[in-house]
């Protein structure tokens, strides 16, 4: 069961065209992560999915229906969007930048209802950022930042929640608390999370479902990580030789990449 | 009542409205010294009235004597003055909260040497009436917007872009209109250097009708946009992403603060400054909060009237225009404007 697929799509900016006839499924919800190698697409292919960028060829369908035929705003109550890059207004307090997550929920005289406090106020729990509701924004850490920002994102109570590479620009404790908040979410039942990411092992040991892109925009795999993901796949897409291993934390998949000069240094 | 977000929320049955009790109080207070401007600049000049008199004739109970010295020579440069700055403002703030630029206002990007372009081939090339002159002014202003605009995003630029392309076109168009001015005979050359010092001298009914029709047709579509403004400023991508059309609520924007300068320009001619300063005045009075739209109007409203009042008092023999008396205060804002940011760092 999927709520939300693309089907034959072909995607680019300008002249360039970073995907032909890609189809990707996501089942409903599954924690899926979008990862492939540098300018594959995957960023492209989530903007298409959250109707940013129209595809040139193919359509995306949100719950049976064409996207383009929904209007902007219900399709942001439907589906929310976390951008690469976000600005902060200077001078904005965690609470009123939160606050905005609910625009698609309001009208010109419905501009802050009981409803929209208490589920802002959720919002901020959920990422553990209600301690820093009258903070500025301005002033937070990077990782401080990020979930002020999937607050944002969540106060537009959307069932379906893209991420577009949530982890990056933080240290890897950063990167590991946003991952969870992301289990966390999935795992409440509520949600359906697809992110881009770049951190393979990463991917392999918080998603339920792994898209693989390929250069050129084509599925190579997609499917549990421990049914796809295998030493040749990583090869061919990657172009790196490594071995799989159970990650020993959680079983899953994990890549060793092979060292370039490993058998002379073990010898 | 919230303690959670910031300003003060009135909620009854299922409505809700949010607001910023600050902002209110300063454009209450700005409409206050608006009325105490308006009532001194009606009541003095050739013929004094007392400022009751003043009342008892916008009421309705005044002598004759007193009803057309106001209502008839007074009370239209006044309004014309209210209007034509409230317009100004409004138009400023926009568009500098769109460029993220405080230098974004239309007098800098250019809008408004499209207008002078505009008039300057009405009273030089086909020596139209005054109402002409406005049509090209209003013709000039919004070509020019259209131009730029479609030189800053026909392929997906950035708002920031939209500045700095103004700034070229408007140098472009200086030179245009001081071509005109040379080919001119010499009545039309001088009719055109009066036209561009803006001025309320001989303003009438006719031009307070004319900005009163626009505001009141463009001030509610650009309040309605200007609540995407708060989403426009978490950038694009985001702002989409919670269900704002950002294409066109930016066009919208744009396309209502050009008309608004370019109507206020028809009104009067260039009256610089007003928009540029209005803005950043009522934002330093309002500490932020949203759009600014309304306090940097009623700004804009108390700067003119302040400003024309002050040329028709201390200058009365000359007739002095007061586009000059703008541009002498804007300039002084300017300076300091440029110095106090030096000074935070942030130049």
């Amino acid at each position: 069961m999927s709520r939300l697929h693309g089907e034959n799509l072909t995607l680019g900016y300008d002249q360039r065209v970073v995907a032909t006839d890609l189809t990707v499924a996501i089942p409903t919800g599954s924690f899926t992560a979008i990862v492939g190698p540098n300018a594959c697409g995957k960023s492209t292919l989530l903007k298409a999915m959250a109707r940013m960028i129209k595809p040139r060829a193919g359509a995306v369908y949100l719950d049976g229906a064409e996207i383009a035929t929904y209007k902007a705003r219900e399709v942001a109550r439907r589906l929310g969007l976390l951008p690469q890059t976000s600005v902060a207004p200077a001078g904005i307090s965690v609470a009123d930048l939160v606050a905005r997550g609910r625009y698609p929920h309001q009208r010109l005289l419905r501009q802050w209802s009981r409803e929209d406090e208490t589920i802002v106020t959720d919002a901020m729990a959920a990422t553990g950022v209600l301690d820093l509701a009258g903070r500025l924004v301005d002033e937070l850490s990077g990782g401080q930042r990020q979930r002020v920002w999937l607050a944002v994102v969540l106060a537009q109570q959307t069932p379906i929640l893209l991420l577009d590479e949530p982890t990056t620009y933080l240290d890897i404790a950063h990167q590991l608390e946003v991952l969870d908040l992301c289990a966390d979410l999935h795992e409440g039942g509520a949600h359906t999370v697809v992110a881009v990411l770049h951190d393979l092992n990463q991917a392999f040991r918080y998603a339920t479902h792994v898209v693989v892109l390929r250069p050129g925009g084509m599925v190579a795999a997609e499917g549990a990580p421990a049914d796809i993901v295998t030493a040749e796949l990583i090869e061919d897409v990657f172009g790196l030789g490594c071995r799989v291993i159970d990650d020993p934390e959680t079983g899953t998949p994990m890549i060793v990449p092979t060292a370039r000069r490993g058998a002379a240094l073990r010898t | 009542m919230s303690t959670l977000i910031t300003g003060r929320v009135v909620r009854l049955r299922g409505y809700s409205v949010r607001f910023d009790p600050r902002a209110l109080a300063v454009a209450v207070g700005l409409v206050v010294a608006l009325a105490v401007v308006s009532v001194f600049s009606l009541g003095t000049g050739d013929f004094a009235l007392s400022p009751g008199a003043v009342i008892d004739s916008l009421v309705g109970d005044g002598t004759p004597i007193a009803d057309f010295i106001v209502q008839t020579i007074r009370l239209p440069r006044l309004l014309t003055a209210v209007l034509v700055g409230g317009a100004l403002g409004a138009s400023g703030a926009i568009l500098q909260r769109l460029s993220g630029n405080p230098l974004g206002s239309p007098d800098i990007i250019g809008f408004t040497y499209g207008s002078a372009t505009g008039a300057l081939i009405m009273i030089t090339v086909v020596h139209g009436s005054m109402m002409a002159i406005a049509g090209g002014a209003l013709v000039g202003g919004l070509a020019t917007a259209v131009l730029i605009y479609a030189l800053a995003f026909g392929r997906g630029g950035v708002a920031s872009r939209f500045v700095l392309v103004g700034i070229g076109v408007g140098a472009m168009l200086l030179s245009a209109n001081s071509y005109l001015i040379t080919r001119a005979s010499w009545q039309d050359a001088l009719a055109a250097q009066a036209w561009l010092f803006g001025t309320l001298n001989g303003r009438g009914w006719q031009q307070v009708i004319l900005i009163g029709v626009a505001i009141a047709v463009l001030f509610p579509i650009a309040g309605y946009f200007a609540r995407k403004l708060a989403l426009l400023d978490l950038g694009d991508d985001m702002a989409r992403a919670l269900g704002v059309g950002v294409d066109w609520a930016r066009f919208a924007l744009i396309v209502t603060s050009v008309a608004l300068a370019a109507f206020a320009t028809a009104a009067t001619g260039p009256i610089w400054f007003v928009a540029l300063a209005a803005p950043q005045l009522a934002h330093r009075l309002a500490r932020g909060g949203g759009p600014g739209m309304m306090t940097s109007a009623w700004m804009g409203a108390l700067l003119l009237a302040l400003s024309d009042l002050g040329v028709q008092r201390l200058f009365p023999d000359t007739q002095l225009p007061v586009g000059t008396a703008t541009g002498v205060l804007g300039g002084l804002y300017l300076i300091w404007f440029l110095a106090t940011r030096r000074r935070e760092g942030r130049a």
